[in-house]
């Protein structure tokens, strides 16, 4: 309960901390800090177990099929990012209070930050991860939001935006990554996966899993070639920027290398990848640094180099190195957020952050002076603070690296030069900005101390550097302990904790870095002039340049394919169906299955070649609308009669009754309709679309021959077998329709429903006129509603009723139901209407067809939901006999209740949908009497 | 009897097919009809094909598989609601546009509508 309690706090904060923004900055950012009070009082009772290496698991299930738990695993890795999130996260909501300017709007910032701090717990505390990955992908949204928090300006929309792209997409291949680490090893669950190392490191996809999971931390953690985010992500304000862009969220990917050291390192591919990115990252990071004008942009840089150093001594491979690099996680956080703190402070003071301009500032605020240069000096490697100590071991690290021949020299070169330039532009942080002469055209003249409680949060950073650096045993000891026995899988090397290790090569090399960075830097301007010689390569607008051509590119594609041309979509909907039916056909074969054919008797035979001949005749003759209905409805009559003479009595009468309704509807909507198709389209065209056609004629053909051959097994043996007993009905498709599956029958009904009303609102405020004759010159006929039509009609009303009536009654016995008689009905009704016209039969038939339909889906859900008032679950039935005086002994089904709502269903929306069409003509003038249909 | 069964099926197939690929709304409508009444059909074959074989129980002794059966009767209700409602579609077109094309735009006035499609109308 505890882990979930830390993960979920931050977020109850984000939802809460809003509501104080009206009581002021003070108020709001006192609210911001309860979260992380109180999980601090939580994890701190776990201290001791943790100490010596214990681990702390809490699983609730939540998606078990997909291996999905809310898992969260404490150790002391976990624990060491925690501190640093929790702790960090409190200094930084002190410093942004002072920070922002009460006009504001503070209460989205505090809640995105708290939303932030909660995904960033998620990422450290999960011990599942699919669950790590979720809080991933939200920490990369939430610095979205929290980069283009002054949205008003371009560069940080665009910034956020880069970020976001570069962040989101690692983030997907770390999806791939980890489902492909779910895979090898079976589960997604932390502890398997550290116990499955060498599983994975020998499985054949180890290597596609290794790049993805690397891609996803690279990206992240800012590294080589992807690097060119963060520097444009410093367009956040810089409470932002000291907290998730240096101390926290860049060491996502860091986390996440170490999390998976155990299971991931260790191997050529490994290293070669993560120390070879490490080493491009660090370089490239410290050169730029040293000539960027910006004070946040040469804090971003140096971050970049940095997280490079950090990469790179991940990628050695060796034990101490990631001692080394879980060592230098700490400091950096500390001394660098404590340097974006200060920049924010010069930053707030003078109202500029351009080196240039920002000279002597020492004069003006001595205090934050101080604490920059600690601070710095931390950075540049000055011994006596904690940057010097993990900086020694990444020395000791280089030259222990045993790379073939001259290769062997590459490491502790590159280490050193890096060394050069962290001294070098570190110099200029502190000797640019604060002496160098005089400030140049301040914006706000003269700079002044910030308030008092701006600078408390850095003055406890700087503390922290002093004191790592001098007792680092004593103050970082035990941390570091834990957080590197969690690292390696409880195999922790032998390693000292000194000020001073004696005159070795390290210390050397720190020598070398540090009188090299100040002769470097006093040397700056011939490097200045020397770098400005290149152009610079602007990742911005590249970015924005491969954004906008990827965008015209999907522009373009989805252009041609999607033209806004219905007869384009068809097409290419049924040629994508035949591809897809091709590919297995092609590699399989159609043939004939080993049931064999059976003979054909001669009037099948002559149905069949009828029913074919009427269909293509309906293609051919579909100019002359009126005619190829005529002969759609024979195709109708026809296909009943299979399903009849194959054994579907249900069937038969379902078709046979849709058939008649769905012609009178087409017939309806060709009187407002033209009645001649013109031809428009180019005989090629023509010959194409026949081929096609016939290509998928041919093809279900050979797919319906190859089906109907093969023997099968079916299911429906249940059916049969459990129809009278289960369900008390001889019939065992109506049984299936109401009893069975009646909760499909319920969404059919439904959508049938649906469907009406939708018809019915369509056509709600449309008038339409029909042409006056049938286009070729014949008047419609004067005798709308025909004497003998309207004689034979009427008396048929109860006649029909009765049938239906008749047939619903005995479904579930006899072939019939619902479905059937509601069709009956309904076609006895259209039949007045076409008969003795609108008026005439909206008099005698007083209800709305909506409420019909209403009345029949409730009755459906009642018959349905009253099983739950006998403890039985949804749509249970049950059915007894009774004994009518005249008809004898008599079912009585639940389901026949479910079947009254499948019946007025039926009516409502087939009556509702013909008479919004009947009633479109100005003739009707239905519309004025009655208020609708 | 499969094979002029199959026949049936692919006949049903290629008339809907072409004429879902017509311009105009009413052949459209009435390809998709074709298209269904093809479509229930193997449905419905899945079950194989019976003769005299009605799943009525106790009505005969081998009986068909009454799965498909009640399948495709749902299946043709909702094809007919399907229907209504693309021909409705097709209704509303005509009276906004005064023109019963697929694209539910007014015609151009060129006669040239054949290569509309070329075009990206």
């Amino acid at each position: 309960m505890t882990l979930l309690l830390v993960v979920l706090l931050p977020f109850i904060g984000a939802i809460a901390a809003p509501l104080f923004a009206q009581a002021g900055r003070t108020a709001i950012a006192i609210a911001s800090s309860v979260p992380a009070l109180v999980a601090l009082a939580a994890l701190f009772p776990h201290w001791p177990t943790l100490a010596e290496g214990g681990t702390l698991v809490q699983t609730y299930q939540w998606l078990p099929a997909v291996g999905l738990s809310l898992s969260f695993r404490l150790d002391g890795l976990s624990l060491l990012f925690a501190l640093l999130i929790l702790v960090i996260g409190l200094l930084i909501i002190l410093y942004a209070r002072y920070y922002l300017k009460a006009k504001e709007n503070v209460g989205k910032f505090y809640s995105l930050l708290l939303c932030f701090k909660g995904a960033m717990l998620g990422i450290v505390l999960s011990s599942n991860l699919l669950l790590m990955l979720i809080f991933w992908e939200l920490t990369s949204l939430v610095s979205f939001l929290l980069i283009s928090f002054w949205n008003h300006k371009q560069d940080a929309r665009r910034g956020a935006r880069m970020a976001l792209a570069i962040t989101g997409g690692g983030g997907l291949a770390l999806l791939a990554g980890i489902l492909l680490i779910g895979r090898i090893v079976g589960s997604y669950e932390l502890d398997d996966v550290l116990a499955a190392g060498d599983l994975i490191k020998a499985h054949a996809l180890y290597p596609f899993a290794l790049t993805l999971v690397l891609l996803g931390a690279f990206t992240k953690s800012a590294q080589f070639p992807f690097h060119f985010w963060l520097p444009h992500a410093m367009q956040a304000p810089t409470p932002v920027s000291a907290y998730l862009h240096s101390a926290t969220m860049v060491k996502a990917g860091i986390f996440l290398m170490a999390r998976l050291y155990p299971a991931l390192a260790g191997t050529e591919q490994w290293f070669y990848m993560v120390s070879f990115t490490g080493m491009a990252t660090l370089l490239i990071g410290a050169y730029v640094a040293l000539f960027k004008h910006d004070l946040k942009g040469l804090l971003a840089h140096s971050t970049v180099s940095h997280l490079g150093l950090i990469t790179l001594l991940f990628g050695m491979g060796t034990k101490l190195a990631a001692v080394a690099a879980v060592f230098h996680v700490i400091n950096h956080a500390i001394f660098k957020a404590s340097l974006f703190m200060a920049a924010g402070i010069i930053d707030h003071e003078t109202g500029t952050r351009d080196m240039r301009r920002i000279n002597g500032l020492w004069r003006f605020m001595p205090h934050t002076a101080t604490l920059a240069m600690v601070a710095a000096s931390s950075m540049a490697g000055v011994p006596l603070l904690n940057g010097f100590l993990s900086k020694e071991m990444f020395f000791a690290e280089a030259l222990e690296l045993n790379l073939p021949g001259i290769w062997a020299y590459i490491p502790p070169l590159v280490a050193t030069l890096a060394g050069i330039f962290a001294v070098a532009y570190s110099a200029r942080f502190i000797h640019d900005v604060f002496f160098n002469g005089k400030p140049v055209d301040l914006p706000i003249y003269p700079p002044h101390e910030p308030p008092r409680y701006m600078k408390i949060p850095v003055e406890i950073l700087v503390f922290a550097c002093i004191m790592v650096g001098m007792f680092p045993a004593i103050s970082i000891g035990p941390l570091l302990y834990a957080a590197a026995s969690a690292t390696l899988g409880g195999d922790v090397p032998e390693y000292q904790l000194a000020v001073m290790h004696g005159f070795n090569l390290p210390l050397m090399m720190s020598f070398l870095a540090f009188f090299g960075g100040l002769l470097m830097y006093s040397q700056r301007q011939k490097f200045f002039d020397f770098h400005a010689r290149f152009k610079e390569i602007d990742e911005k607008a590249v970015f924005e340049r491969a954004a906008l051509w990827l965008e015209d590119l999907a522009g373009r594609l989805t252009a041609r394919l999607e033209n806004g041309s219905l007869q384009r979509y068809a097409l290419l909907l049924v040629v994508s169906a035949i591809v897809v039916a091709l590919v297995p056909i092609s590699s399989q074969g159609i043939l004939i299955g080993s049931n064999g054919l059976t003979p054909l008797d001669w009037p099948t035979g002559i149905a069949a070649g009828l029913l074919a001949l009427c269909a293509l005749a309906t293609a051919a003759m579909h100019r002359d609308r009126f005619y190829a209905l005529v002969l759609l409805s024979v195709v109708g009559l026809l296909v009943s009669l299979a399903f009849a003479r194959f054994s579907a009595p249900d069937l038969a009468m379902t078709q046979l009754s849709v058939e008649v309704v769905t012609i009178v509807l087409l017939m309806l909507a060709l009187y407002y309709m033209p009645s001649w198709t013109p031809i428009e389209t180019s005989w090629p065209r023509r010959v194409r679309d026949i081929a096609i056609a016939l290509t998928a004629g041919v093809g279900m053909t050979l797919i319906t021959l190859a089906m109907l051959t093969q023997p099968f097994e079916s299911i429906s043996s249940y059916f049969l077998a459990n129809s009278k007993p289960g369900g008390g009905g001889t019939n065992a498709v109506n049984v299936i329709l109401v009893d069975f599956r009646g909760f499909d029958t319920l969404g059919e009904i439904t959508v049938l429903a649906i469907a009406a009303l939708g018809i019915y609102a369509m056509l709600k405020n449309t008038a339409m006129t029909p042409p006056p004759g049938d286009g070729q010159g014949h008047p419609w006929t004067r005798d709308a509603y025909p004497v003998m039509l309207r004689q034979i009609a009427r008396p048929m009303l109860p006649l029909a009723l009765m049938v239906s009536l008749y047939i619903f009654l005995r479904g579930h016995n006899l072939p019939g139901g619902g479905f059937i008689a509601g069709l009956i009905t309904s076609v006895a009704l259209v039949l007045q209407y076409i008969a003795s016209g609108m008026v005439w039969t909206q008099e005698r038939v007083p209800f709305r067809y909506h409420n019909v339909i209403g009345i029949g889906l409730l009755l459906a859900v009642i018959a349905g939901a009253g099983s739950f008032a006998f403890g039985y679950p949804f749509l249970t039935t049950t059915f007894g006999y009774i004994t009518w005086p005249v008809v004898g002994k008599f079912e009585v089904a639940s389901a026949l209740v479910f079947d009254l709502g499948v019946y007025f269903t039926v009516i409502g929306a087939t009556l509702l949908a013909l008479v919004s069409i009947g009633r479109l003509s100005p003739h009707s003038a239905i519309k004025s009497k009655k208020g609708g249909v | 009897m499969e094979l002029a069964y199959a026949l049936v099926i692919g006949a049903l197939t290629a008339s809907g097919v072409y004429l879902m690929l017509r311009a105009r709304t009413f052949p459209v409508v009435m390809g998709l009809t074709l298209l269904s009444y093809g479509v229930n059909l193997f449905l419905f074959s899945s079950g194989r094909l019976a003769t005299g074989g009605q799943p009525i129980i106790g009505s005969t002794a081998d009986y068909a598989d009454p799965l498909p059966q009640a399948l495709v009767l749902t299946a043709i209700v909702i094809g007919f609601a399907m229907t209504a409602f693309v021909v409705v579609l097709a209704l509303r077109n005509q009276a906004d546009n005064d023109d019963d094309h697929v694209d539910g735009r007014r015609p151009a006035p060129s006669p040239d509508e054949d290569n509309e499609e070329d075009k990206g109308r």
